[in-house]
């Protein structure tokens, strides 16, 4: 295993560790909004450290580029969804 | 590496399973939809780890595709908010 790859091995466990804890924070907290937190920020994080991951093993710009785009769509459906289903759920209260 | 990149996806196929648990529970809508939101995301992960595991270029299209759906199926299930003067 050379250098490139123990970098990449890094990324892809932290990558997964933030995974586990938006999972850990859907399944264990109390509320709506709580999980809401939970899920939507680590996920994504996750998301970016395996995509950094993948882009450090491929080593290929190209790719790297899809990567990226794929990280920041990512993102926006998460905000959308995120900002919606809040909504959503602050209706049910009222 | 190999063996690696094996390990990453079936954890967060796991993490998947997982997921399951919060929509068949909910309790609201809201709920499951998170859940979806969770699947969407942990989905793409996985087809991007796969294509670099089985050294399919193709799955990165795919998991480009499922990451634009993700989006619209929160808005198609919500439905976005009313305009000032609609309300």
């Amino acid at each position: 295993m050379n250098f490139q790859d123990g970098i990449a091995v890094v990324l892809l466990i932290a990558g997964c560790f933030f995974y586990l804890a938006g999972t850990v924070g859907l399944l264990r907290f109390g509320d709506v909004h709580s999980r809401l937190h939970a899920l939507t920020k680590a996920d994504n994080l996750g998301l970016m450290l395996v995509c950094a991951a993948l882009a450090v093993l491929a080593a290929d710009w190209r790719i790297s580029a899809l990567l990226a785009l794929i990280w920041l769509l990512g993102l926006l459906a998460a905000t959308v969804s995120a900002h919606l289903i809040a909504r959503h759920a602050r209706r049910g209260w009222e | 590496m190999s063996q690696i990149l094996g390990l990453a996806v079936l954890f967060l196929l796991l993490n998947l399973v997982a997921g399951i648990w919060r929509v068949a529970r909910g309790p609201t809508a809201a709920d499951r939809m998170l859940a979806a939101l969770l699947f969407g995301s942990t989905t793409v992960a996985v087809l991007l780890l796969m294509a670099e595991w089985m050294t399919m270029p193709a799955l990165r299209s795919v998991a480009l595709l499922f990451v634009m759906l993700a989006g619209i199926v929160t808005i198609a299930f919500f439905g976005l908010p009313a305009g000032k003067d609609e309300q």
